[in-house]
């Protein structure tokens, strides 16, 4: 469960925009959440209902949906058997919120040694290097 | 005078269609939708008056209630 709390924690930190976030299954189960239990519980609940409810409203398999209202907008993501609610204010950078919840949703599913961030390449220390002047430059 | 007069009818009326622009851009920003994004890469969007819409967007309202409190 450490590195559901790691997604959601680096969740809250990349968007400013996310007010509420829970990750749960396809029964309503809560796995993770940034807000308190009995919360995230509703919000899960609601959410799998309105996932549900959109389903039918196609032929295909439904991966994510968002939902404006003039007081916020509610976003619902999917990735195989695990679904990520999230809510805003009104009129967020919608493609954005809908990054960082898949990232956050990837982030679960990942073994804790996966989710360590790789070592960045190091960098040769930059050489200063002086081109001698060519004798034509340095004569006029 | 007659110049300046037609000059202000001009901006009168530009004035008055600017701002019926910018109401009705504001409006339809305020109106309710949902988006539903598939498997397939389609997207279908809905928009409040129909039934079903209606019913995913009270959907989306009680979630919304719930992550307020």
């Amino acid at each position: 469960m450490a590195q559901a709390a790691d997604a959601l924690a680096h969740l809250t930190e990349i968007s400013t925009q996310i007010q509420a976030a829970v990750v749960f299954d396809r029964e309503g189960t809560v796995l993770g959440s940034i807000v308190d239990d009995e919360r995230a519980g509703r919000i899960a609940e609601k959410a799998l209902e309105l996932f549900r409810a959109a389903e039918k409203q196609g032929n295909q398999e439904l991966v994510q949906l968002d939902a404006s209202l003039p007081d916020g907008t509610v976003f619902v993501v999917r990735d195989a058997d695990r679904l990520i609610a999230a809510t805003t204010g009104p009129e967020p950078t919608v493609g954005l919120v809908f990054y960082d919840l898949k990232t956050c949703l990837r982030g679960f599913g990942e073994e804790p040694s996966k989710t360590k961030p790789k070592p960045k390449p190091r960098r040769a220390s930059a050489k200063r290097t002086t081109t001698p002047r060519k004798k034509d430059d340095a004569a006029s | 005078m007659p110049r300046r007069r037609v000059l202000a009818v001009a901006a009168a009326a530009a004035g008055s269609a600017a701002g019926a622009v910018f109401l009705r851009r504001r409006a339809t920003r305020r109106r309710e939708r949902a988006e539903l994004y598939f498997a397939d890469g389609s997207l279908v969007t809905l928009t409040q008056g129909s039934p079903e819409p209606d019913q995913l967007l009270a959907h989306a309202r009680d979630l919304l209630a719930a992550a307020r409190g």
